[in-house]
């Protein structure tokens, strides 16, 4: 019997959350509220880390794997382990919470306690979800997560923060629930098939679907993923979302939320239904792609910059969708490097634009200008994240972005065509807004005396910049533990899909 | 002789209770205060250690109540209704200056009047019992005497409520015609053998029963009464009957319709289906246009029956133990919403608008954090009890093969989070302005049951599965 260590990760922030109850909630408590919420989430981070020190990265199988008995009469059961796909999305996970909570120091002022506790529950249920391997339980922290999420955008948001709230929790809801009543479908299936109920996903995994079946099951997880990932033309929440949250939530929202669209599809959607999956890969693609070009131009145009790195997030997670459905070792290798790339780069992106609206109280591109005379080392830190984020070869974002484009093309080169459209659009939102607000002449006197990166925010930016280089020098530190999971989930997709199309055609 | 008895300890216990507290209050001089509240505790506390004797005896008295792990079950919900509503009907009892014996009394009875409902096995029983918990109900509505919209409320539900029972009792009376008897083995018996050929009549016994149960458990287009009667009642009332009541008539619904008239399930299910999907759409699409605080919850319990419809239509194994589950569930969470009302009520204003609650965070967090826990189990929201009871009841209509209703289902519980969250938004996000409530000081007692109710239902939430067995057990012990 090994140490549970993921269970240990989910208990940890939990456990985390309940002690802050007993720190008094009042000016003299929010520095240990503080302290207490970042080195636990610390203590995280260094166990996900352990985790990936005790990773084998040859296997393709489950690791870490614990299960215990839950709902025995439904053949539910707590189920957890990780592969190399959900591996890294647990670091990233660990990795982003302590850098967000410490870039809203100065941002949150009111209810520091409460804030911290829905973060520490926020990160609980996240890392839940990425470990899940039983539906019912995966379901339960799919849900159990908008709480905290629905929180830290109503109350620490900015203006429109109730409606954004709302918004959010309600769009994500909506497609979920017809998620569940799939996976209940499929319990039911198994349970006329075996004779036994279970939400286990490797049985699942096994049993054959009929293709029309399929197509129903598939088409209600994909409408949740979609609706997460955002896909065009359900990503209507995201911009309301992101400009509203407070900086936290921004970053925890597109560096870890948006990701379990992804990873949904990737880890249920298809391997659970190949054929259907198959069927409708060209559809979702296109969507990706229309996405890509379609959250590029509207990026280009937003005078707010935080809506412009949410319409970006649309755009380079059409990306990820494309490598997914390209469903090849490229592509789908690519998209899950693209979801940690993303996670990091535009982390990063909002941390910078949440330090500019903290000094200036403003997010408009308009009123900034000249920056790079006045804060110099914010702008030098500003200028990686975003050549990171648009893909310059030795960064982060280049490997992700170039593995889905190899992969979108050796399964259909129009869609990688015009998916590589986006990267050029990328490079003109994003560079056109660096050089608005960073330079030029200082045209706003306000901005004049702006205040460089004080030693917190050096603390918040550098491990982001260090990983974006990391991860665009040695990828491969990266893709290796990722690589032989893609492949059995490749190998899984392929196999069920053959009989089921041979079956399609007569 | 004894042992025949045994099956109605629990109700006796219940009802002894009442009496006793009618002639504690008879012999308490004016001005003196009796303590009545603890002689319904011990009635209750009677009643659940009669549930723990009884359990896997089925017992049944004089051949009409029956003892079984069903009946029991929903016995202990109703001891815990009784309990929560105790609690939180004491610091409502001494701000309105309600009459104090009366209302225990009246309480306890209508409790006797459930417990008896739940384990019934005849007709004219069920009968009887409904109109027990119905008039104690009714009474207990209009019990402010001097406001007008409590009296009108216990008018407009004692009017419509008299029209169910008529046609309750018109269903019993063609039921007996067809079959020649009450009893539900009896009746269950007789329409096995004509199953196949039902004659008009059994479909018209069959009408005016649902027609009958549908007004109790508030199924569209049978609800008109809710909303002002949950409004007008005191709100530690409408808690109790929001909660006590369903359960009890969904137990009888549950008997008569799976054991007697299973048989003719295709028939009631087509008339239900329609019901049942109404009473979803209804209750949660109008329920986003409330104001009111009791009114939204009113329409919220609505949605509920038609959840509770949902599992009944159903019908299989696994929507029996659903019901039992989703009753329990939902007593503690619609009780703990309606305690946390009744905790924010002033004396001279009632509290209730949704504008009220705005800023709640700031003044009383803890009823804060309280109210989220009860509304977000009431939206289905895991960990929490209510998406356990939400899942069991799909899972039970994905298996009978009723996905669309499942559907309607799964959606409207989407729109009902809308205005559950609304609530949330004013506590929350809200800062509270000028119509800014002076909120009364929490009572101990109160606030410990709500605390209580709180930690059920996340016990219920994370760990469902003991009572998921001991519902599935329930279930098995009679049909």
């Amino acid at each position: 019997m090994h140490f549970p260590i993921l269970t240990s990760l989910i208990a940890l922030p939990i456990a985390g959350a309940l002690l802050l109850l007993f720190v008094p909630d009042d000016e003299h408590g929010d520095g240990t509220v503080r302290a207490v919420a970042l080195v636990v989430s610390l203590l995280v981070f260094a166990e996900t880390l352990l985790l990936w020190y005790h990773f084998n990265a040859a296997s393709a199988e489950f690791q870490f794997v614990e299960r215990h008995d839950w709902i025995p009469a439904f053949g539910i059961s707590y189920f957890i382990g990780v592969d190399g796909i959900s591996l890294l999305l647990v670091v990233l996970t660990g990795f982003l919470t302590p850098i967000a909570l410490l870039g809203s120091w100065e941002s949150v002022h009111k209810r520091t306690k409460a804030f911290a506790m829905f973060v520490l529950l926020l990160e609980a249920a996240m890392i839940g979800v990425f470990v899940s391997l039983d539906l019912f339980l995966f379901y339960v922290f799919w849900d159990a997560m908008l709480i905290p999420m629905y929180f830290l955008i109503g109350i620490w948001g900015y203006d429109r923060r109730i409606y954004a709230a709302i918004k959010f929790l309600l769009y994500t809801m909506a497609g979920s629930v017809l998620m569940l009543l799939a996976i209940l479908g499929l319990a039911y299936m198994h349970s006329v098939a075996t004779g036994s109920y279970t939400f286990d996903l490797l049985q699942l995994y096994e049993m054959s679907i009929p293709a029309k079946t399929q197509v129903w099951f598939f088409l209600a997880f994909a409408l949740a993923f979609a609706i997460k990932v955002p896909l065009f033309p359900f990503h209507t929440w995201l911009p309301d979302a992101h400009v509203e949250a407070p900086t936290a939530g921004s970053v925890i929202l597109a560096g870890v939320l948006l990701k379990m669209g992804t990873y949904g599809l990737v880890r249920f959607a298809f391997p659970l239904f190949p054929a259907a999956a198959q069927l409708f890969a060209p559809i979702l693609a296109t969507l990706a792609v229309v996405g890509i070009i379609y959250g590029a131009l509207v990026a280009m145009v937003q005078p707010d910059m935080k809506k412009l790195v949410a319409y970006s997030s649309v755009s380079h997670l059409g990306f990820v969708v494309l490598g997914i459905c390209a469903m090849n070792m490229q592509g789908v290798q690519g998209a899950v490097y693209q979801m940690l790339n993303h996670g990091v780069s535009t982390g990063g992106l909002f941390l910078i634009v949440g330090m500019l609206s903290d000094r200036r109280h403003t997010r408009l591109i308009s009123e900034y200008g000249g920056l790079k005379k006045v804060t110099p080392h914010l702008v030098a830190a500003f200028l990686i994240i975003t050549l990171s984020s648009i893909g310059l070869p030795g960064l982060n974002g280049f490997v992700g972005e170039f593995l889905i484009l190899l992969g979108a093309f050796r399964w259909n080169p129009k869609m990688a065509a015009f998916a590589a459209t986006g990267v050029i659009l990328s490079a003109a939102y994003m560079l056109w807004m660096f050089q608005r607000v960073n330079y030029g002449p200082v045209t706003n006197e306000k901005n004049a005396r702006l205040v460089d990166l004080r030693t917190r925010e050096w603390f918040v930016i550098v491990p982001i910049i260090a990983m974006a280089i990391l991860m665009g020098i040695l990828p491969n530190i990266f893709l290796k533990p990722i690589g032989p999971s893609v492949q059995r989930m490749l190998n899984q997709v392929q196999q069920g899909s053959a009989p089921a199309r041979i079956e399609a055609r007569r | 002789m004894i042992a025949s008895l045994n099956a109605i300890v629990p109700m006796a216990c219940v009802a002894a209770a009442g009496i006793a507290a009618m002639i504690a209050e008879a012999f308490t001089a004016p001005g003196e205060r009796m303590p009545i509240a603890p002689l319904g505790i011990i009635g209750l506390a009677g009643a659940a250690l009669a549930v723990g004797a009884l359990w896997d005896h089925n017992a049944s008295s004089f051949g009409v109540v029956a003892a079984d792990n069903f009946g029991l079950f929903v016995t202990a919900i109703l001891v815990v209704v009784g309990l929560l509503s105790l609690a939180i009907s004491a610091p409502a009892i001494d701000r309105e200056g309600l009459p104090r014996g009366e209302y225990y009394a009246l309480m306890l009875f209508a409790i006797a009047g459930m417990i008896l409902m739940a384990t019934a096995t005849d007709l004219i029983v069920i009968f009887l019992a409904l109109e027990v918990l119905s008039i104690a109900v009714y009474v207990l509505t209009g019990i402010r005497r001097e406001s007008a919209v409590g009296t009108e409320a216990a008018f407009k539900y004692f009017l419509l409520g008299s029209f169910a029972s008529a046609f309750f009792l018109y269903g019993i009376a063609f039921t007996y015609g067809v079959t020649g008897s009450t009893h539900l083995d009896r009746i269950g018996s007789v329409i096995a053998a004509q199953a196949l050929a039902p004659t008009p009549m059994t479909m018209l016994a069959l009408g005016l029963l649902v027609v009958g149960f549908a007004f109790k458990v508030s199924a569209v287009p049978f609800h008109m009464w809710t909303p002002d009667a949950y409004e007008g009642a005191p709100s530690s009332v409408t808690g109790f009957m929001s909660t006590g009541v369903k359960a009890a008539a969904f137990a009888a619904f549950v008997r008569v319709f799976l054991s007697a008239f299973e048989p003719l399930r295709a028939s009631w299910g087509a008339v239900l289906w329609p019901i049942a999907a109404a009473t979803m759409i209804v209750g949660t699409v109008v329920g986003v246009a409330q104001t009111n605080v009791k009114r939204m919850l009113a329409y919220s319990s609505i949605a509920h029956g038609g959840y509770l419809l949902l599992a009944l239509i159903s019908g299989n194994d696994i929507a029996k133990g659903a019901v039992l589950f989703y009753l329990l569930t939902y007593a503690l969470t619609n009780l703990g919403a309606f305690g946390v009302i009744v905790l924010l009520e002033d004396r001279d204003r009632p509290n209730d608008k949704v504008s009220d609650y705005a800023g709640l965070w700031n003044d009383h967090p803890a009823l804060a954090a309280l109210m989220t826990i009860f509304l977000l189990s009431l939206g289905g929201f895991p960990p929490m009890a209510g998406f356990i009871a939400k899942w069991y009841v799909f899972s039970a209509a994905v298996k009978a093969g009723y996905t669309w209703l499942a559907i309607i289902g799964v959606l409207t519980s989407v729109i009902s989070v809308f205005f559950y969250l609304r609530i949330v938004v004013m506590m929350y996000m809200t800062p509270s302005g000028e119509s800014m409530a002076r909120f009364p000081a929490v009572p101990k007692l109160a606030g410990a049951a709500l605390v209580l109710s709180a930690l059920a239902i996340f016990y219920l939430g994370i760990l469902p599965s003991r009572f998921i067995d001991l519902a599935a057990a329930s279930i098995s012990s009679i049909f």
